[in-house]
């Protein structure tokens, strides 16, 4: 409750606060956003990813990586069983290993909460939910809300809600804007404390540059305490270059208003290489005030594996493979 | 004017690439070497110098094929043997070439050798669905089960092609090649540095045989960069050391041994250096890179 009175103080401080009082001027101020040079930015992105990371930086961006992961089952077919080796798999990546970082969350469906909770026991790992008819947004409101309530009340710590890319697509971001707002509601809790509300985007959906930028100002001004990229469901889920606009508009929105979003590219991140550029590229754009499992995280499930054995391979000087590994 | 043009016609060289996930890559350093005529010392060819991040790449290709090709059955990988066969033997003057300047024969000696990688081939391919046969077995237990022991295959196999003896550079590596993906196995091949070209063409009848992509690497280049990160990769199960001639350092057998034991790898050891591959090969190759499945089942259900 005083959190978001001193968000929309913040706005109000930084003449915000009355950009989405009416559709005309939500949509006048989106659109007043700068554009986005296309070609510029994959440049940026791509030279982003060229950066050589040996040795202890090496070490240290893997564990780092490991301790920012929100590792992920979202299937159909997922049982109580695999979540809870899923939250095993959290609270000790390499069993044989305990100097391993747990990672930052599990990210599974509302109904499996309680069962991740219940393996999770007292380990500092979150529970994060998908929520409001995930992966597709394509549902009513009060859906939405009691699907979000449901997280929250078994327990979520946080909740990863997708946007109506419909919606969004065709001009209705004032919709958009209360739907988080009301999802931001159902995130609180009875005892005052909230859950932590990760707006996914799809921005494999959303065509443009500019509408990933659109969506996620809009986000943010909704009162989301994360951006997410993708719910890895589609063709195109996180890209270097997607995820920088993620990235310019966080640090835009701080810099305008003195609230700190944080970031989650998810989906299509498998390897130990992938993930080391995007943690340069929060280095170079968002600086060390993101560079913590509180502002930054991978929504990954085959990610963890590679790093884990990349992480032998700094430790032994032996190449590893899957058969030293977890499968999952 | 009737004949004008053929004095000026410049020479058309081959480009040798790495064969790699069913891909022909260069080399990722790329670099190349120079092979050369063995009687003459002729510069014949560059051949790409593959390193030990092409090494890791071909065992990641390997690892990826694996499932899928010993998940094949054993009469399909019979007939893409056989079907390998066949281009091999549509491409022979091709490979009698080769080899004869590969090993310093003429083509009159060289040709028996290149039908003898052939049949070779053919052996093998007839071998696949009869394996089980002779490696496998039904145990006598003292109880109402059925007791089955099969042969399955042990994974990625490192292989060391032969660098001398008759017949090494295409025959020799057909023999040692040939057995490990009979049975299921996925290889990364070493090519004999001094007689990659046989062995670099290989690759190009492999990858029109429906062979999948990845199931065979072929990698040319130092042995010493290729051997040593096949022992000590761990995602590597069984090392061949078929053509090893090094007497010491890193790419000796000794230190490819012990290399490999680091990470529990089956190992066979180098043949001799003169050794003649025409011989009769016998199952030998064929049985050493598998491992024993024993399952039971209940009679008389």
């Amino acid at each position: 409750m005083s959190s978001s009175s001193t968000v929309s103080g913040h706005l109000a401080a930084s003449g915000l606060a009355e950009v989405a009082s009416s559709e005309a001027s939500l949509r006048r101020f989106l659109h007043g956003l700068p554009g986005i040079d296309a070609v510029g930015l994959q440049a940026r992105a791509a030279g982003l990813g060229t950066r050589s990371i040996k040795t202890t930086a090496k070490a240290y961006a893997i564990d780092l990586a490991i301790s920012m992961i929100d590792l992920t089952t979202l299937e159909g077919a997922d049982t109580p069983g695999k979540v809870r080796s899923l939250c095993q798999k959290a609270k000790n990546p390499d069993p044989g290993n305990p100097d391993v970082p747990h990672t930052a969350a599990v990210c599974v469906y509302p109904d499996m909460v309680p069962f991740a909770k219940d393996a999770l026991g007292g380990a500092p790992i979150n529970v994060a939910a998908v929520a409001t008819a995930f992966p597709s947004g394509r549902a009513g409101l009060p859906v939405k809300l009691a699907d979000t309530a449901e997280a929250v009340a078994a327990g979520a710590d946080e909740v990863d809600m997708v946007i109506d890319r419909g919606a969004f697509l065709s001009g209705r971001y004032l919709e958009i804007y209360e739907l988080i707002a009301e999802i931001k509601k159902a995130c609180e809790r009875p005892d005052g404390t909230a859950a932590h509300l990760k707006v996914i985007f799809e921005t494999g959906e959303l065509v443009t540059y500019d509408n990933i930028r659109r969506a996620s100002w809009l986000a943010m001004l909704a009162g989301a305490d994360f951006i997410k990229t993708s719910t890895g469901k589609v063709t195109v889920n996180a890209t270097p270059a997607n995820t920088l606009v993620l990235m310019e508009a966080v640090r835009d929105f701080r810099s305008a208003t003195g609230i700190q979003v944080g970031v989650k590219p998810a989906g299509g991140i498998r390897t130990t290489k992938d993930a080391m550029k995007y943690l340069v590229m929060v280095n170079e754009i968002l600086g060390d005030d993101w560079l913590s499992p509180d502002w930054f995280r991978f929504g990954a499930s085959s990610l963890l594996n590679d790093l884990l054995m990349q992480r032998q391979k700094l430790a032994s000087g032996r190449y590893s493979g899957p058969d030293y590994v977890t499968v999952d | 004017m009737s004949e004008p043009t053929t004095a000026l016609r410049l020479d058309v060289y081959k480009t040798y690439k790495l064969f790699v996930g069913g891909k022909f890559p260069r080399s990722e350093s790329g670099r190349v070497y120079e092979v050369t005529d063995r009687k003459t010392g002729e510069w014949l060819a560059n051949a790409p110098q593959g390193t030990r991040k092409d090494t890791r790449d071909a065992v990641s290709a390997a690892r990826k094929a694996f499932g899928g090709w010993s998940g094949a059955t054993a009469y399909n990988r019979g007939q893409i043997l056989y079907r390998a066969a066949e281009m091999l033997q549509g491409r022979r003057d091709q490979y009698v070439a080769e080899v004869a300047l590969s090993e310093g024969l003429t083509a009159k000696k060289a040709a028996p050798l290149v039908d003898a990688a052939v049949d070779r081939l053919v052996w093998y391919a007839g071998w696949t669905d009869k394996v089980a046969q002779i490696a496998g077995n039904a145990n006598p237990v003292a109880g109402p089960y059925f007791n089955l022991s099969t042969p399955e295959p042990t994974g990625v196999v490192g292989v060391v092609a032969p660098q001398g003896g008759t017949g090494f550079s295409l025959l020799g590596l057909v023999s040692v090649l040939a057995p490990v993906i009979a049975t299921g196995n996925t290889a990364v091949v070493a090519l004999a540095p001094g007689a990659p070209l046989p062995g670099l063409s290989l690759g190009e009848v492999l990858a029109t045989s429906d062979l999948p992509g990845g199931v065979v690497n072929l990698i040319s280049g130092r042995t010493e960069d290729i051997a040593p990160t096949l022992a000590s990769h761990a995602d590597v199960n069984a090392l061949d050391l078929a053509g090893v001639v090094a007497e010491e350092g890193p790419a000796s057998a000794r230190d490819l041994e012990v290399a490999a034991a680091e990470t529990l790898k089956r190992v066979l050891r180098p043949e001799s250096a003169s050794h003649d591959w025409t011989t009769a090969p016998g199952t030998d190759r064929l049985l050493t890179f598998l491992e024993t499945k024993t399952v039971w089942h209940p009679m008389g259900m």
